[in-house]
C-alpha cells in the first residue's frame, strides 16, 4: 500500500478510537510516533473528508473532524457487497461459495460429515494446522 | 436481401430455442469452457441476428423507395404517422407495409441502443462498485500470514471472494480463516486467483448486463445462472490442478454449511432460493462411501455439483463433439455477420 494509502488508515483508526471529533492538531498528538507534519495531517483529512469518510464541523476557529461511519459499519458494507450478490454485482466481484441456511445447510453437513469419515478415517479437519 | 433477412432470422430464433436446451443440458460441465464459448457465440449472434433481422426488414422497403435513405425515411416516417394517426384517409396496403418497415427499422435502431448502453451502464457499475470496495478495504482490510496475499476483513461470517481488475485483491474475512483450515485457505486462494487471472469477471460482465436489462426473460436469467456456475468451475480445475480437490471440497461445504449462521447480518447475506432439484447429498459422497440410490437429504445445487465435480471428476467430452460444438459456436459469429456484410 502507499504512503498516502496508509496514512489514511492510521488516521481513520486515531478518528475511530476517539468518542469525540479530534481536531488537526489532536490527530497529530495521537500519531506523534510517525513524525508527521501538520500540514500532512490536515492534507490527509481533507482527502478522507472528499472521499466521504470523514465530516467535519467548525469549532471555534478550528476545524474539527470525525467518522462518517463507525468501523463496524464500513465492515458490514464490505461484507454486504460480497456475500449479497443478486447477479447485478456478479461481475463486481467473484464470491467462492454461497453460503446457505435451514435445510440446506443440514444436507451440506452431512455431506461433509460422510465426505470426512469416508477420507481421512473419522477426522473432520476442523481443526486448524493438523494437515499443514 | 430477402435470403439474409431470412437468415439473421433464423439465426435470431435458433439462438434463443438453442440457449433453452445449453440451460438444461449436462455435458457443459464435462467441459465449462467450450460452453462459456458456446454461451457467448449465442448471445452475441442473437444480439447481431436480431438486429440485423429488424433492420433488414426495415432496409427492404426504404430500398424499393425513390430517393435517398434519409428522405425516404423521413417520407416513410411521415407516413407511419399519418397511419398510426388514423387520419382519415384510406390507408392503401403499400403505406400499411411503408409503416412496418419503418417501425421495424426503428426498433432494429433501438435494440441495438439499448443493447450498448446496458453494457456501458454496467461496466459503469462494475468499477463503481470495485472503486468503492478498494477503498473500504484500504482502510480496513489487513494482511494475515496464514494467507499470504490475501487481504482480511475482520467480520465473523465466513467469506471469500475477489475484487478483479487491474488492481486486484483477494479478500477473506477473519470468519473464514476460523471456519477452514490451512490446506483449505490455499484451496480457496488457488481458486481465486483462478479467476483474477483468467479474468472471469470480464466473461460475467455481458450476461449481467443482459439481465439488467431482460430482467423478465428466463433465458437470460438461465444464461447468467449458467455462465457463472460454469466460470466457477473453471477456477475449480484451475485450483485442483496444483491441490488436492478433496480441500477444495470441504472448504465449499463448510462455507456453504457455517458461512452465513454466526454473522449478525446472515439474515441478508443468505440469498436463499429454492431448495434445488434432486442434487443429494450422495452426489457429495466420494463414489462407493454410500450405495448409489440411498435417499438423502437435498442439497444446494450449486454447490453439489461444484463438490460432486472436484470429487469424482467427470471424463471429458470426446474430441469429434468438441469439434462439433466449436463449429457450431464459430458458426453462430460468422454467418449473422456474413449476412450482414455479403450482398445478396
Amino acid at each position: 500500500m502507499n504512503r498516502l494509502g496508509e496514512l489514511e488508515r492510521a488516521i481513520m483508526e486515531v478518528l475511530w478510537e476517539s468518542p469525540d471529533p479530534m481536531t488537526v492538531r489532536q490527530v497529530s498528538g495521537c500519531l506523534t510516533d510517525r513524525d508527521l507534519a501538520h500540514t500532512t495531517v490536515m492534507t490527509v483529512l481533507d482527502r478522507l473528508a472528499k472521499k466521504g469518510f470523514v465530516r467535519r464541523q467548525r469549532a471555534g476557529r478550528a476545524w474539527r473532524y470525525r467518522p462518517a461511519e463507525s468501523r463496524e459499519a464500513y465492515v458490514a458494507e464490505l461484507m454486504l457487497t460480497a456475500l449479497d450478490q443478486t447477479g447485478d454485482r456478479q461481475a463486481a466481484l467473484t464470491r467462492f461459495a454461497r453460503s446457505v441456511s435451514g435445510a440446506e445447510a443440514e444436507a451440506l453437513r452431512a455431506a461433509l460429515e460422510a465426505l470426512s469419515q469416508a477420507g481421512t478415517g473419522g477426522g473432520t479437519g476442523g481443526s486448524a494446522g493438523d494437515r499443514t | 436481401m430477402a435470403a439474409a433477412v431470412l437468415t439473421l432470422g433464423a439465426v435470431a430464433i435458433g439462438c434463443v430455442v438453442a440457449a433453452h436446451l445449453l440451460a438444461g443440458a449436462s455435458w457443459p460441465r464435462r467441459s465449462p469452457a467450450l460452453a462459456i464459448a458456446l454461451w457467448q457465440a449465442l448471445g452475441l449472434g442473437w444480439g447481431v441476428a436480431t438486429v440485423g433481422t429488424l433492420a433488414g426488414i426495415g432496409a427492404a422497403g426504404l430500398r424499393d423507395a425513390a430517393g435517398t435513405g434519409v428522405t425516404s425515411v423521413a417520407a416513410g416516417s411521415a407516413r407511419a404517422t399519418g397511419l398510426m394517426l388514423g387520419a382519415g384517409t384510406a390507408a392503401r396496403a403499400w403505406d400499411v407495409l411503408t409503416a412496418l418497415r419503418v417501425l421495424s427499422l426503428t426498433a432494429g435502431i433501438l435494440l441495438l441502443t439499448l443493447l450498448c448502453w446496458i453494457l456501458l451502464a454496467a461496466v459503469h457499475a462494475v468499477l463503481r462498485a470495485r472503486h468503492r470496495q478498494r477503498a473500504l478495504l484500504g482502510l480496513l482490510a489487513h494482511d494475515d500470514p496464514k494467507v499470504p496475499g490475501a487481504l482480511v476483513v475482520d467480520h465473523p461470517a465466513a467469506a471469500a471472494y475477489c475484487v478483479p481488475g487491474l488492481r486486484s485483491a483477494i479478500v477473506i474475512s477473519a470468519g473464514a480463516l476460523d471456519l477452514l483450515d490451512q490446506a483449505e485457505l490455499a484451496a480457496v486462494l488457488a481458486h481465486e486467483r483462478a479467476h483474477l487471472r483468467a479474468r472471469h469477471d470480464l466473461v460475467l460482465l455481458p450476461f449481467t448486463a443482459l439481465l439488467r436489462a431482460f430482467r423478465w426473460s428466463a433465458v437470460a436469467r438461465e444464461a447468467n445462472r449458467e455462465v457463472a456456475l460454469l466460470v466457477e468451475m473453471m477456477a475449480d480445475d484451475r485450483a485442483q490442478r496444483r491441490l488436492p480437490a478433496r480441500e477444495l471440497a470441504t472448504a465449499l461445504l463448510r462455507v456453504g454449511a457455517y458461512g452465513g449462521g454466526r454473522a449478525p447480518i446472515g439474515a441478508l447475506a443468505i440469498a436463499s432460493r429454492p431448495t434445488a432439484t434432486g442434487m443429494v447429498a450422495t452426489a457429495a459422497a466420494p463414489s462407493g462411501a454410500l450405495p448409489p440410490g440411498t435417499p438423502g437429504p437435498t442439497i444446494d445445487g450449486e454447490l453439489a455439483a461444484r463438490v460432486a465435480r472436484l470429487l469424482r471428476p467427470p471424463p471429458g467430452l470426446p474430441v469429434p463433439a468438441v469439434i462439433l460444438l466449436g463449429a457450431v459456436a464459430a458458426l453462430l459469429v460468422i454467418a449473422p455477420a456474413l449476412a450482414l456484410l455479403l450482398p445478396m
